[in-house]
């Protein structure tokens, strides 16, 4: 349809529709609001209150920073499925160091990130240099992490450092939003320190991306790798840098899990590499790449979690519903970008 | 000109595919006669129910690669037609698992008689899993979603279903009889896997002989276009290798169940799709497709076992496992991948071009 | 050099292994010519383009560039870039997903931040200048593939280029489009930029070009102004004949003549495909020999595509022998006794990894049904019947297809579709790329098969080799049927007047 409207558009040589990431975004978007407006109406009660979308927020913060990294290498034409992996490793390997080593959290921090790093490093250089599917990659990346995570620790534990609790628990009180409780008494809405990491991270990638020519450059090697080869571009450079950025972001995501979870365990956050997938894929990030869009990947996000609570909400309260649901709107997803793409390639060619 | 190939040469059995595995299967036997030769013993002992039954190492080899080697055979077909894996063989097969132990223990899960013949529930279980073969093979061949992202859905939503199909009760098979499919039949005391696993490949190995499904395959995964213009049809072909991959999806649900007589919907199968796929890759069939060997994928299953069991033995833990595998994954992939393999060509070359310059010198 | 030339190339060499691409080739450019590059395949154009693009790195010869002193080297494009020589491809090497203005900097500014205010206005700025109607802010895919290709232009101009490589930028372009095209070309012609033309359109050679250089087999067949040159001489120089020679030629031709009352083998009315052919009526009769020509580009393959159904059929009606039958996939053609071996060997034909044995049995293995496999005693004693029958030289039954010689492949499809035994069997450039011994083998045994009472359809860039096996040949010019000739008229000076039309009109 937009693909139509913009043709004749630039027949008549006015500023086109919207380009296909905007379009994307635009369904995203319409999508969430729609999602959320349909569950206040008909779901009602505690969809009304600030807090159950804050917790939205903060239970999906990490999910938010591990989606940007995806999208990022999604929309460079690649893909990483360690990232939920990374995540159980970094838990388990800050955890440890927290509790036995008595660290500083600084230092976790720093911990979390030379982990993604390395994968980020090992990663990147097999696909960008080696040309092996990142799939294969990736994948390999994944079980050496949780195993890898299990060999340091094979039992889940809780961090006991204060300091650190004292962080997790840290809350930030937004004072004219909240509701009023059964008491009467009003109670101010809060979020965790998580979701102003994950909106920083956001905001910047989208900054990046939009704003920067390395972020030019993934969606140029995504849309279409031998014309930006003919462009002049380092498309394995490009590649190797996007599974790099990826990985950071999986390592700081993995941190902000870790301090909302507060436990290290290797099989921490498992299928948050198939959530953050699904969040780019509904956010408009085409599995084939070039496009795509962070805000729409933060919306993504947001949909995924506001339809993971519709369903338990609806009464759908067995574990099994919310895989179910979130395979089925991927499942839906792709079909869509694969038949969008066939169309676009049959308009082509003619 | 027959005459050449009669000649023993190194260097074509260093070029023959069983080579690799064969290879692997001799280093980790050799790795553990030097650490601890009593990894080789088998001694006849008594099993629970006081039937005879051969232990040691090498049978659980035997007993647990028979698994490998069944999923082995659909997973190198699907390899070879479409060029990806199917990572959703771990979730399947809890499906599969599920829907047998649905029907022998009906809706309460506690049903003291089998509710249906065995064989029926098995075969109700194989047409679900090749249901779930079909769908992913639709989204691979048909709307051309690349293979392991196509069943990344299964992947995610496969043990979910498995749960949700018998209402995450856990049912339990009380019945003697089914138990037979996964640890041995009184008299013998050999694991009864290894005989099914010898009848799928019997079988494959049938289909192969007495049909054009290897020919077919193999065109399509080397050269789709060609194969197109010579009459075959590729997405039929693909949709195909899927469900045939289905069939063996079900029977490893059925000895995967039957050797706890239980299920545990997200333990059963965990991370097999990884062994299947290295056993492929460890057959030395090409990850990207094309030509494919039957029998070194099966000795790679076995192969791939023989790690596992000697890395248990080194009291590796089963959560650890993935770490070990995942670098051998990885360095298989780096070996095959095609860049590194023009440069080792180029370097070798270069290498002959001296030293034929030196002879020419000399 | 010459003051007003901007590039010359002398005795240009390049080699791959086992073939000469590029033999001794001179080439110069003035500036403000257009200057057409022409060949049939294999000539070598793209392989001189790709040299001097520095996409190839020559084995001989040296590159001169107007206003460098000495020789330059060009290593890879970015190199060609620096140079001024900028190369506009066939295909367009765009990004689809990013805007107009994007693609008319990417990869080509410096600094971290993307300054799309400045890169906006400098596009609007330069679209303007050149005519192009579109707007910097569009994404490119909106934009149709004329102003694409326009834009890809836009961005080699932009660069300061003093030499323009357009290779075969019109192809996928309709009249009203090329016509824009050209107006840019004379602009920048007028600017003084050096422009390189690959077409195969011989329209549009002479609508806009100044001189021709002729490549055929990697070598050198001259340079000309276009006034020098009328079109069925140039086609003559393409195709390698003399205008002198030819009449001489006359005579040879093959004659047939169907039996009375015949009903044709295959027939076919408003066939067309998705492929971009305009709807063709033919037909062929027992042990007839036909031949589809013109030049690349015209349609020849893409119509015996069509009567395969290798690609999308979207009308027509098929007749075998007097019955209507539809072809909708090549197992439909394959059941009613078509054959078909396709022009890309490498593409469309090998199977490269399988053996030997198993790329013959292949077709006919799919038409016997996947049941009834024929056992592995019995491919073999197929298998080395026809290697036999056609003297293919390989190793064994069991050597992979790929590792034969280009034209030892060619004989094993040829095997694989003989083994179909096929009524109808169409050849598309069965002689390409392989030795001179096997073209007349095969040449020969098109004859013999026709003299058998099969009916072949025989494609060939080469005309010797048609009128020595043909007896009736169908003319294409850009997708459209544009004239049969027959009998008579069977001869170079009336095929040659045919494919290069224009002219008498």
């Amino acid at each position: 349809m937009f693909k139509k409207e913009s043709k004749t558009g630039a027949v008549t040589n006015k500023k086109s529709g919207l380009s296909d990431t905007n379009a994307l975004l635009v369904i995203t978007l319409v999508i969430f609001v729609l999602m959320y407006t349909g569950a206040i109406t008909i779901l009602g009660g505690q969809f009304t209150k600030w807090q159950t979308f804050f917790n939205i927020l903060n239970g999906n913060a990490y999910l938010i920073i591990l989606a940007c990294g995806m999208s990022i290498v999604m929309i460079c034409g690649g893909i990483d499925i360690s990232l939920g992996g990374l995540t159980g490793l970094v838990t388990v390997a800050c955890a440890v160091y927290l509790d036995e080593k008595g660290g500083s959290i600084l230092v976790s921090v720093g911990i979390a990130i030379c982990i993604g790093l390395a994968f980020g490093i090992v990663q990147g250089f097999l696909v960008a240099y080696l040309d092996i599917q990142p799939f294969i990659v990736s994948l390999a990346g994944m079980f050496f992490a949780r195993g890898l995570a299990h060999i340091i620790r094979s039992a889940p534990f809780n961090v006991a450092s204060e300091t650190f609790n004292s962080l997790k628990e840290t809350r930030i009180y937004i004072s004219f939003l909240g509701s009023v409780n059964k008491k009467g008494v009003f109670v101010p809405a809060y979020i965790e320190i998580g979701v102003i990491i994950a909106i920083c991270v956001a905001a910047l990638m989208f900054m990046m991306m939009k704003w920067t020519r390395l972020g030019r450059n993934f969606y140029a090697v995504g849309g279409n790798r031998h014309s930006a080869l003919m462009l002049g571009i380092n498309v394995k450079r490009t590649k190797f840098l996007s599974h790099i950025i990826c990985s950071l972001l999986g390592g700081l995501g993995a941190y902000v899990y870790f301090l909302h979870i507060g436990s290290g365990s290797g099989s921490n956050a498992s299928g948050a590499e198939m959530d953050a997938i699904a969040s780019s894929i509904i956010g408009g990030v085409m599995l084939t790449g070039g496009v795509g869009n962070i805000m729409g990947t933060f919306f993504g996000v947001l949909s995924l979690a506001t339809i993971k609570s519709i369903v338990s909400a609806a009464g759908f309260n067995d574990p099994w519903w919310t895989n179910i649901t979130v395979a089925i709107m991927l499942c839906f997803f792709l079909v869509i970008q694969s038949v969008v793409m066939a169309r676009k390639k049959k308009a082509a060619k003619k | 000109m027959n005459n050449e190939k009669k000649v023993f040469s190194l260097s074509g059995l260093l070029h023959h595919q069983l080579f690799i595995p064969v290879t692997a299967l001799v280093l980790l036997a050799v790795f553990n006669l030097i650490m601890d030769p009593s990894f080789f013993s088998i001694q006849m002992g008594l099993n629970s129910e006081g039937n005879h039954i051969l232990q040691g190492y090498l049978i659980t080899i035997l007993d647990y690669g028979s698994e490998l080697a069944i999923l082995a055979i659909g997973m190198t077909l699907v390899t070879a037609a479409s060029g990806g894996q199917d990572i959703s063989v771990g979730a399947t097969v809890a499906i599969a698992g599920s829907v047998i132990l649905r029907l022998l223990c009906g809706a309460s899960a506690r049903e003291p008689e089998l509710q249906m013949p065995i064989i029926l529930a098995f075969l109700i279980a194989v047409a679900v899993s090749m249901v779930f073969g079909a769908f992913n093979g639709t989204l691979v061949a048909v709307f051309r979603i690349q293979p392991m992202v196509a069943t990344l859905i299964m992947y995610t939503a496969g043990r979910s279903i498995a749960a949700w199909i018998n209402h995450n009760q856990l049912p339990i098979v009380t019945d003697k009889s089914y138990s037979l499919f996964g640890t041995i039949i009184p008299g013998i005391p050999i694991p009864t896997p290894f005989f099914i696993a010898a009848l799928c490949v019997t079988a494959i190995m049938l289909v192969l002989r007495f049909s054009t499904l290897g020919l077919y395959v193999q065109s399509v995964g080397i050269n789709e276009k060609a194969a197109k213009l010579n009459g075959i049809n590729p997405v039929a072909v693909k949709i195909l290798t899927f469900v045939i991959l289905g069939m063996c999806v079900a029977v490893v649900g059925l000895i995967k169940t039957s050797r706890l007589c239980t299920i545990n919907y997200s333990v059963i199968a965990k991370d097999i799709e990884m062994d299947a796929i290295l056993a492929v890759a460890l057959g030395g069939n090409a990850l990207s497709g094309g030509k494919f060997n039957m029998w070194a994928s099966v000795l790679g299953a076995y192969a791939i076992q023989f790690l596992t069991t000697t890395l248990y033995k080194y009291q590796v833990s089963s959560d650890a496992l993935p770490a070990y595998k995942a670098v051998v994954v990885i360095l298989l992939v780096i070996f095959s991948a095609p860049s590194v393999r023009e440069k080792m060509a180029a370097i070798s070359q270069r290498r002959e071009a001296r030293k034929n310059a030196g002879k020419e010198a000399a | 050099m010459r003051d007003n030339t901007v590039l010359e190339m002398t005795g240009i060499d390049k080699i791959f292994p086992g073939v000469k691409a590029l033999q001794n080739v001179d080439f110069s450019l003035n500036k403000g010519e257009i200057h057409a590059l022409m060949g049939e395949n294999g000539a070598g154009k793209s392989t001189l383009i790709k040299v001097l693009t520095g996409v190839y790195e020559k084995d001989g010869g040296h590159i001169y560039l107007a206003g460098q002193e000495k020789e330059v080297q060009i290593k890879s494009p970015q190199d060609a870039q620096n140079l001024g020589i900028s190369t506009v491809y066939q295909e367009i090497t765009l990004c689809p997903n990013l805007t107009v203005a994007e693609n008319m900097f990417i990869g080509r500014t410096e600094g971290v931040i993307q300054k799309w205010g400045w890169m906006n206005k400098r596009t609007n700025e330069i679209l303007k200048s050149l005519d192009i109607p579109a707007s910097a802010t569009q994404q490119l895919d909106t934009c149709s593939l004329a102003i694409q290709q326009m834009i890809a232009i836009a961005r080699a101009v932009d660069m300061d280029c003093r030499v323009l490589i357009l290779d075969e930028p019109t192809s996928s372009l309709d009249e009203h489009e090329v016509e824009k095209l050209f107006k840019l070309m004379r602009d920048l012609k007028a600017k003084g930029v050096g422009i390189i033309f690959v077409t195969h359109f011989l329209d549009q050679v002479y609508e806009v070009c100044d001189r021709i250089t002729v490549l055929r087999d990697g070598r050198l067949v001259g340079a000309y102004d276009i006034a020098e040159l009328p079109r069925v001489k140039l086609v003559a120089k393409m195709l390698g004949k003399e205008m002198d020679d030819m009449a001489d030629l006359k005579g040879d031709a093959v004659s047939f003549t169907a039996q009375e009352n015949s009903v044709p083998v295959y027939e076919a009315q408003g066939l067309c495909s998705n492929a971009g052919i305009k709807p063709f009526d033919f037909h062929i009769s027992k042990g007839e020999v036909n031949g589809f020509t013109g030049l690349l580009g015209s349609g020849r393959s893409e119509s015996v595509r069509a009567i395969f159904g290798a690609d999308h059929v979207t009308g027509g009606k098929v007749k075998m022998k007097g019955k209507e039958v539809k072809i909708h996939e090549p197992i439909d053609a394959m059941k009613n006794g078509i054959a078909y071996l396709s022009e890309d060997r490498k593409g469309d034909g090998i199977i490269a990894d399988l053996s030997v044995r198993e790329n013959i049995i292949l077709a006919s293995q799919v038409l016997k049904g996947p049941l009834k496999p024929y056992s592995k005693s019995e491919q073999i004693r197929i298998a080395k019947e026809y290697i036999d029958l056609l003297s293919i030289k390989t190793a064994s039954t069991e050597t992979p297809i790929g590792s034969l010689s280009g034209g030892n492949q060619q004989k094993v499809i040829l095997a694989r579709w003989l083994l179909t035994h096929p009524e109808y069997l169409i050849l598309d450039e069965p002689t390409r790329g392989i030795d001179i011994g096997t073209k007349v083998d095969i040449q020969k045994l098109v004859l013999k098969l026709a003299g058998e009472g099969m009916s072949v359809t025989f494609i060939s860039s080469e005309i010797d080799e048609m009128l020595r096996t043909c007896s009736r040949l169908v003319v294409m010019r850009d997708g459209k049927k544009v004239g049969e000739i027959q009998g008579e008229d069977l001869n170079q000076e009336s095929i040659m007047k045919t494919i290069a039309g224009g002219e008498e009109e």
